[in-house]
């Protein structure tokens, strides 16, 4: 049975309430009132106009009530060798599938319910993300069972891998991943934000993430959607950068029927330096969606984007990079560059840059390119021996390439290049399969 | 070298070509057997690069007229990747540059593509970088080419140099080399007729489009083709090179 969309609100409103104490009950509780104000966002809202929600608004998700038991096997592709692991199960925590062991002193990663005591989890929790305004980081704010916490005092070099899996179940289920990273200062990490799928469910991850970075704090983000073809994805990730900070990140969507990331940067204190790259790769019917909006709230900030979409079938993809220049943020380097790329005629990409400055002396540059295969480079391919489908898929491959390399982490690197050929053929693809388009 | 008795590689006869409805070949005819080196000379405009294009299946020409054998099959039949597998290749005037993927990695794709359709067993990146680093010297390149992006950022003589290490490592049996000598300077220039030279058995054959005499001096060819308003006009040996370097073209299209 489809649901209407006043239907599906109202299923995910009867979402399993999660029992807590104290402060973070409140929280709860008040996130839940404001869902219930909120709504799901209109199609005339302007950040979501471009956005088609309608095919998530035909189910009825169900919270998810018992716990999946997944072995290593089940999760072996997805796995990063040498990271400290943390495994959620749709949206539950999987202590058997984690691995901590090469966390060394001045990282912790933990379970959060585990930490609802903690001083530093009360005093950054909740307060970045925009749960009074959003309606579905509300929900999540309600509804989230467990999360991920991560807290580095120092520089870690492993890398350190949230990984998001949801099961295939009877029911369409809604889970709620949730992600918190304080960096103090001086503190360097990489983290890996993954969100997957198994086995060809149907399901809603509504997933969010803070991000504080204190001074001169270093952070790599990356962040992988890679889920199921037929499964919803909505994330909602805000970060604060402190002074002299370094935020690095990678957002990449490959998967879901529908779509969307909103990436919020704010430049808190001087000198912040925030790197945004991006990729969306989508085709058939999908639609995905990315939404940034980079705060320069302070003098000297640096921001260089990079976002590019590739879209086959009849896919949507949509961009929207909206930079903020505030009164007093002199001195502003900004710099965004959205690029596309059209592989069929019913593919369908929207590319909306949109600065707003509130000061003089800033340096603000931004420009888009929309475009198809180009037919020399395919001639070229060719006239080597390549069949048309093989020098297509390598061009498109090279195109996404440009986003991936940059991720520091190279065992990362190669899946998610698997994965690209994936999506783009359509089917699983060996090691030695893929062979020379390796990068 | 010429020797009568040897397998044909290509037949072409009257052969008719237009791009955007504008037809610039008007009959052309060319044998090439093996061993042969053939230099195609015109001037700008008298349809020799568009020979070479339609001949490796460039999409934007339109064959109206004519037939090419290659290797025994119909030439125009086939797509650009089945002549390349057929044995065909084509060293472009305009290399393309193509970011994202690196010369390594496009080099051992194409190389197994074509030991698979020869059925041969592919070579894994360890075997590979044996067999490119034998190729190399052929054009006397630098390894660290091979981990660039295909042509990014290369100079207009690297980027040939780059051709012709694909055709050292796709071991073709007609190479086509379009204006492989401009934009060269003489170092360039002698290094890529060192290569191509080096190449040359007496089971394949060289077509060379070129408007100057200067790359003949280094790849010596067995027969040397005018072409001119489409056609070829004019076919002689080594020699009409010189004298159309000595007297211009003028005084051919005036016989024409």
């Amino acid at each position: 049975m489809k649901l209407t969309k006043e239907q599906c609100f109202e299923q995910l409103l009867l979402g399993k309430a999660v029992k807590s104490n104290g402060w973070l009950e409140r929280i709860r509780l008040d996130a839940l009132k404001r869902a219930q104000a909120l709504n799901f966002p209109s199609d005339r809202h302007d950040d979501w106009r471009f956005t088609d929600l309608s095919p998530l608004f035909q189910h009825g998700f169900q919270p998810v009530d018992s716990l999946v038991r997944l072995t290593l096997t089940d999760i072996e592709q997805f796995l990063i060798h040498g990271a400290i692991r943390l495994v959620f199960v749709d949206g539950c925590y999987a202590d058997e599938l984690s691995d901590l062991s090469h966390a060394d002193s001045g990282v912790t990663v933990a379970s959060l319910a585990d930490r609802f005591g903690d001083s530093l989890v009360e005093s950054s929790f909740g307060r970045y993300a925009p749960y009074q305004q959003d309606a579905f980081v509300a929900l999540n704010t309600n509804f989230f069972e467990d999360g991920a916490w991560v807290h580095v005092a120092k520089e870690v070099t492993a890398p350190i891998h949230l990984l998001h899996v949801a099961t295939r179940r009877e029911a369409a289920s809604a889970i709620y991943p949730r992600c918190m990273v304080v960096m103090e200062s001086c503190s360097r990490a990489t983290v890996v934000e993954d969100h997957v799928g198994l086995d060809d469910g149907i399901y809603f991850s509504n997933a969010v993430t803070e991000v504080v970075l204190k001074e001169q704090a270093q952070l790599q983000h990356v962040r992988v959607q890679r889920e199921e073809k037929n499964a919803f994805h909505i994330g909602h990730c805000s970060v604060v950068a402190g002074k002299d900070t370094v935020y690095a990140a990678t957002s990449l969507a490959f998967g879901a029927r529908v779509s969307r990331h909103t990436l919020h940067v704010r430049q808190q204190a001087v000198g912040a330096e925030m790197r945004l790259d991006g990729l969306a790769l989508v085709a058939g019917r999908q639609v995905a969606d990315t939404h940034t909006l980079i705060d320069h709230a302070a003098p000297r900030g640096k921001s260089i984007q990079l976002h590019k979409c590739i879209a086959d079938g009849s896919a949507h993809a949509i961009f929207s990079g909206k930079i903020n220049v505030h009164i007093g943020a002199a001195g502003t380097d900004s710099i965004q560059s959205s690029r596309n790329l059209l592989l069929s005629d019913k593919a369908h990409i929207d590319t909306q840059p949109q600065l707003e400055i509130f000061n003089d002396d800033v340096s603000c540059k931004h420009g888009a390119t929309i475009g198809q295969i180009d037919a020399d480079a395919l001639f070229f391919l060719k006239s080597r021996g390549l069949t048309d489908e093989r020098a297509r898929n390598l061009l498109t491959h090279a195109f996404a390439a440009e986003i991936i390399v940059k991720i520091p982490v190279p065992s990362l690197v190669e899946s998610l290049s698997r994965t690209i050929l994936e999506r783009m053929t359509g089917e699983r693809v060996s090691g030695a399969r893929m062979g020379g388009v390796r990068v | 070298m010429i020797n009568k008795g040897s397998k044909v590689l290509l037949e072409v006869k009257n052969l008719r070509a237009s791009v955007d409805g504008v037809e610039i070949l008007k009959g052309v005819d060319l044998t090439v057997r093996a061993g042969e080196v053939h230099a195609i000379m015109g001037i700008n405009g008298s349809g020799k690069s568009t020979f070479s294009k339609v001949l490796a299946g460039h999409p934007d020409y339109a064959v109206t007229g004519g037939t090419a054998t290659f290797a025994g099959k119909d030439l125009f039949a086939l797509e650009p990747e089945e002549r390349a597998k057929a044995g065909l290749f084509l060293a472009f005037q305009y290399p393309v540059e193509i970011p994202g993927v690196s010369n390594s990695a496009f080099l051992r794709l194409a190389y197994n593509t074509l030991q698979t359709e020869r059925g041969l067993e592919e070579l894994d990146p360890l075997e590979f970088e044996d067999l490119v680093q034998e190729k190399l010297k052929v054009v006397e390149m630098d390894p660290s080419f091979l981990s660039r992006s295909v042509n990014e950022g290369f100079s207009g003589g690297e980027k040939k140099r780059n051709e012709i290490l694909q055709m050292a490592v796709l071991e073709p049996t007609l190479a086509i080399l379009d204006e492989t000598d401009s934009g060269l300077d003489i170092d360039a220039l002698r290094i890529v007729a060192h290569g191509v030279n080096s190449l040359l058995t007496s089971e394949n054959g060289v077509v060379m489009v070129t408007h100057y005499q200067r790359l003949l001096n280094y790849i010596v060819p067995d027969y040397v083709h005018v072409m001119d308003g489409g056609r070829i006009v004019r076919t002689g040996g080594k020699d009409l090179a010189l004298e159309l370097e000595a007297r211009g073209y003028d005084w051919l299209r005036a016989a024409a």
